[in-house]
């Protein structure tokens, strides 16, 4: 064992106590990466499974929920169902998202039967101090988290807008917690009254008797089910909505794992110049009779020993990062996923052994190929006194890297592979992976053009960076890396909010937007015949927006019926138009997201489900929509109300008549209709400004950890810099021997800085662009559906670029001081 | 050409110790001395203090008429790219210039281009037919001849060899002193070898010898 320690201890050659500061941003590097990884994991967990726990607690023993459109269907299923063989208990459930009175978001009220709940689902059921409480027509019973965010408690009461009228409850008593989610019970008749929903429910709950068949039983009921009503099990629903985020928070994952990949680069910064450095040592240590492979282990051992301090140090600051982050975010960080819950972050061991793993890995995985060039390199050369430095290596053959980037390029043909943009994201590893193997001979092409220089310090830098571009390579790894990354993902940013602006202007054309708000609230024909007259109105169209299930298995879509006098005018419509011709069923026009989910192409006829009948409709084209993630279809209104019957309206565009103002229109609205103050009105740029408000919020998480990722390489890039200067302090030296200034050497260095420093950001932006494109045309299209017109920022990736390679600059000044010093003039004595 | 009184320098540090102390010697135009002396004695530092690359921390050090101390640093920079040529004993060749552009680099820093100085240099020391050559595709010997070319090319008044033999095998040790001595002397300049071999010093014109006690005549090593 003494004699191992000691064989180790030669071959560190003092390398933790003599580069304690490279080390030190190394181990830094995979803390970070590590951290972020296990806080992204942790929210991630944290939400899903305060979700899955609040969808199981109302769930309670159901073993399937028979659901249908959000405006319902006929309450005569239920005890058609109740009446089947082998249904022990069927619940009925009706509910709705209605407006509280002073509070902008809307509670979801849930009208059960409480005998019939109390069998299936006893977690929707009040804890009432008299039975009678339960089924009393003005009695809520309201979950914890509701009570807090409505501030009320048992006594008290809560006003809800049933329409053109005010309910008032009175507050009996709280249900038991149901894993944070805010809601409020009532009796299910009651529920009906107060929002006119006579004859309809929402959800009946079911549960099957002990011993019967239950595929029987599920049989059974599909066979009631009229079109657009679903049965599926509590579990299936709970997947159906996390599938919802499953790819917001891959990506979410992916990035932070970017963040570990580029720490993986310092670490390969690190050890590269770390051995380089020791070159004399191992091929003294070699002829001594040291193996090949255990002078790669003793090399590998060393970055294990870095991964597994920055593992131990990540950990913790990724449980720290993610309870801030739920406290701050919430558990979807900003996108809105899981609205209503307040997960809190938990330890979770499994987690942190995978993460803390992964960092140990990330920093083997960089210090590989430092190792194997260590163990293969021949002493002899490295021994004879005054021999070149290891830069003067032939370089790799360039296939491996065009054959990379080949196989990245065919990968972004790919399809998804379990809904997961997996091809995508392996194509962007080999364009990154591709590129950096072909970093040394773009750096030998890049200073091939160079112009042939004028004085002795450009001459010197130029022929310095020409003999060696595997050196520079080492230190241009990591910054090329982080600036691709950023710069795609800033691309890929500002294509999507240009697009999402565009798209709101082809979609917001009016001048002001009432809306309910709530599914209790709704613009009636008498009301949109109100609004219609109002002063100081020019023009009124009115949208109905309904939420119906094409697929059990999927979330329910959208269904606007809007006015469509002309769709390309009136839509962001993608490609074609194919018009049905006469006799064929109306036009409908389908999502993005439909036409992927779905299948839906343009020129197909398909069945809807509206007002409990498959109704036929021509797919006439597909439209842009970045507002309705699980998909959304349009409808000419007439034809819909011609249908459905429903002549209500979610929402009205008003155009205001010249020279009226929107305080005019504000009090119109609020003295002429009835209650009209229960509407929300907002203009154009106010729904465009809270729109792309959000956008940024959304992606604030994520240009967080872009940052992380641009900071780890500019570490890099300054931590292998000052190696390589430190590195060449003998020739500094002999510099100063034969007669070069100190600022000529300075400025020798500050050449070599601006153009590894700029050959790096150069190239990283080039390799940011092209990933840009996977990420906008793949990994985008197949994790959200959405496409986006292509955007660059080109004065904000200049200013970004310039920023750096003056951040850049400063490190290099910084480690030219070191240069200059008088150990430099000393170093030229140096053996080693 | 240079004149040293009572020059005297310490280091700082965690083992301080007195490396040069009272130390006084003259060395005349054209002479070509070897300096001897044990190893860890102060030579290499007494080379740097006579360059103007350290400063003595008591003394005076006359070079070609100036006065070192009267230099800041960067007018010691100028000195010694243009009167002084130095040969050490780790080549410290550049690996990244060919042998000529090495060769020319004193010239180059000093403004001047003369090709044919430095293949003249070239051709002085054997390698002639070398100048496209890398310095990986050099021997040791052939390196130290490089630094020789290097070290005359700007035809400096004066030539500090810090052990120029230490990494050479006898036969080439020999040539390359032999080389030294005849570039010298043809380039009309004054050389002070520091070294520890014996046979070095042996192409001295004259030998001095610095010990703990300062520097001292030394009896003359015969020429092998």
């Amino acid at each position: 064992m003494i004699a191992a320690r000691l064989v180790a201890r030669a071959t560190q050659g003092g390398a933790f106590s003599r580069e304690r500061g490279r080390l030190a941003l190394a181990v830094a590097a995979i803390a970070l990466g590590v951290a972020l990884g296990y806080a992204i994991g942790l929210v991630n967990r944290a939400a899903i499974d305060e979700f899955a726990a609040g969808m199981a607690a109302l769930s309670g023993d159901a073993d399937l929920e028979v659901r249908g459109p959000r405006a319902g269907f006929d309450e005569m299923l239920y005890p058609a169902i109740a009446r089947l063989p082998g249904v022990a208990v069927a619940s009925p459930v009706l509910e709705v998202d209605a407006t509280v009175e002073g509070r902008d978001a809307p509670l979801r009220v849930v009208g059960i039967d409480a005998l019939r709940a109390a069998a299936v689902t006893p977690a929707l059921v009040g804890n009432a101090e008299r039975p009678l409480d339960l089924i009393a027509q003005d009695a809520l019973f309201a979950s914890p988290a509701a009570a807090r965010m409505l501030g009320v408690s048992a006594g008290g009461s809560v006003t809800l807008r049933a329409g053109a009228r005010d309910v008032r409850f009175d507050m009996r008593g709280l249900t038991p917690d149901a894993g944070g989610q805010a809601f409020a019970v009532v009796d299910v008749a009651a529920a009906q009254d107060a929002f006119g929903r006579g004859g309809t429910l929402t959800r009946i709950d079911v549960r099957i008797a002990p011993g019967a068949d239950a595929a029987q039983v599920r049989d059974g009921i599909a066979a009631l089910l009229p079109a657009g009503v679903v049965a599926a099990s509590p579990a299936d629903n709970v997947r159906t909505t996390a599938r919802l985020s499953r790819a917001y928070r891959v990506n979410l994952n992916v990035l932070a794992l970017v963040a570990l990949f580029t720490g993986a680069l310092l670490v390969f910064s690190t050890q590269a110049l770390s051995v380089a450095r020791r070159r004399a040592h191992f091929a003294l240590l070699r002829t001594l009779g040291l193996t090949r492979a255990r002078l790669m282990r003793l090399v590998l051992g060393e970055a294990a020993l870095i991964g597994a301090t920055g593992a131990l140090v990540g950990l913790p600051l990724g449980y720290a990062l993610a309870a801030i982050a739920l406290e701050r975010f919430g558990g979807d960080l900003g996108a809105g996923f899981f609205r209503g819950t307040a997960p809190q972050a938990h330890v979770d061991p499994a987690g942190a052994l995978v993460f803390g793993l992964l960092g140990v890995a990330a920093a083997i995985a960089g210090s590989i190929v430092p190792a194997r060039e260590a163990a293969r390199a021949p002493p002899a050369p490295a021994l004879k006194a005054g021999s070149a430095g290891a830069g003067t290596a032939r370089l790799r053959s360039p296939w491996w890297g065009i054959a990379l980037i080949a196989l990245g390029a065919l990968a972004t043909r790919l399809p998804p592979i379990a809904d997961l943009p997996l091809p995508g994201y392996f194509a962007i590893a080999a364009l990154i992976g591709g590129t950096l193997l072909l970093l040394p001979r773009v750096v030998q092409a890049s200073l091939a053009a160079a112009p042939r220089p004028r004085g002795v310090p450009a001459m010197l830098a130029l022929a310095q960076l020409r003999n060696a571009p595997g050196q520079t390579t080492v230190g241009l790894a990591a910054i090329v890396a982080s600036v691709a990354l950023l710069s795609s993902m800033a691309i890929m940013v500002a294509s999507f909010r240009d697009s999402l602006d565009a798209w709101l202007g082809v979609l917001l054309p009016a001048d002001v937007y009432v809306r309910g708000g709530s599914d209790s609230v709704v613009l009636t024909p008498a009301d949109q015949r109100a609004l219609a007259t109002l002063p100081g109105v020019q023009r009124v169209e009115f949208l109905r927006a309904q939420g119906i299930v094409l697929d059990a298995a999927l979330p329910r879509v959208v269904m606007l019926a809007r006015t469509l006098d002309d769709p390309a005018r009136r839509l962001p419509l993608e490609g074609e138009l194919a018009v049905p011709a006469e006799g064929d069923p109306p036009p409908i026009y389908v999502s993005e997201t439909v036409r992927d989910l779905y299948g839906f192409a343009p020129g197909q006829r398909v069945t809807i489900p509206l007002a409990g009948r498959a109704t036929p409709f021509t797919v006439a084209g597909v439209w842009r929509d970045y507002a309705r993630q699980q998909g959304a279809l349009v409808v000419d209104r007439g034809v819909y109300a011609a249908l459905t019957g429903d002549r209500d309206a979610s929402d009205a565009a008003v155009w205001l008549a010249p020279g009226a103002t929107l305080d005019d229109f504000r009090r119109a609205l609020r003295e002429k209709l009835p209650d009209g103050s229960r509407y929300s009105v907002a203009t154009t740029a106010e729904i465009r400004a809270i729109s792309l408000r959000v956008f940024d919020r959304t992606f604030a998480v994520t240009y967080a950890l872009e940052a992380a990722a641009v900071a780890i390489g500019l570490a890099g890039l300054t931590a292998s810099f000052g190696a390589l200067v430190l590195s060449r302090r003998r020739e500094f030296g002999m510099l100063r021997h034969v007669g070069m200034t100190r600022r000529q050497i300075a400025t020798m260095l500050t050449i070599e800085g601006v153009i590894v420093s700029g050959i790096g950001v150069a190239t990283g932006l080039v390799l940011g662009g092209f990933i840009s494109l996977v990420l906008i045309h793949v990994v985008n299209r197949q994790s959200f559906h959405w496409s986006m017109d292509v955007s660059v920022p080109w004065r904000g990736l200049a200013l970004f670029a310039a920023a750096l390679v003056a951040l850049a600059l400063l490190a290099t000044r910084l480690a030219a001081r070191t240069a200059m010093s008088e150990q430099a003039v000393l170093a030229v004595k140096d053996d080693w | 050409m240079i004149a040293v009184s009572h020059l005297s320098k310490s280091f700082a540090g965690v083992r301080a110790r007195r490396v040069l102390n009272d130390v006084s010697f003259d060395v005349g135009r054209g002479e070509f001395v070897a300096l001897i002396g044990e190893s860890g004695i102060g030579k290499s530092t007494l080379l740097n203090l006579i360059a103007g690359l350290e400063r003595p921390d008591a003394g005076r050090i006359v070079v070609d008429g100036v006065d070192m101390h009267t230099l800041d640093d960067d007018a010691a920079t100028v000195f010694r790219r243009e009167r002084v040529g130095f040969v050490f004993q780790s080549f410290h060749v550049l690996p990244y210039l060919s042998v000529a552009d090495n060769v020319a680099l004193p010239l180059a820093l000093a403004g001047r281009r003369d090709d044919s100085r430095t293949r003249a240099m070239l051709d002085a020391v054997g390698l002639g037919d070398r100048g496209a050559s890398l310095p990986r595709e050099l021997s040791g010997g052939e390196l130290q001849r490089v630094a020789i070319a290097r070290a005359l090319v700007h035809a400096p008044r004066l030539l500090l060899a810090d052990e120029p033999t230490g990494n050479l095998d006898p036969e080439s040790a020999a040539q390359v002193i032999a080389l030294l001595r005849d570039c010298v002397k043809a380039n009309g300049a004054t050389a002070l070898l520091v070294t520890h071999s014996h046979a070095a010093a042996s192409a001295a014109d004259r030998t001095m010898a610095l010990t703990a006690r300062g520097v001292q005549a030394a009896p003359a090593v015969r020429r092998a």
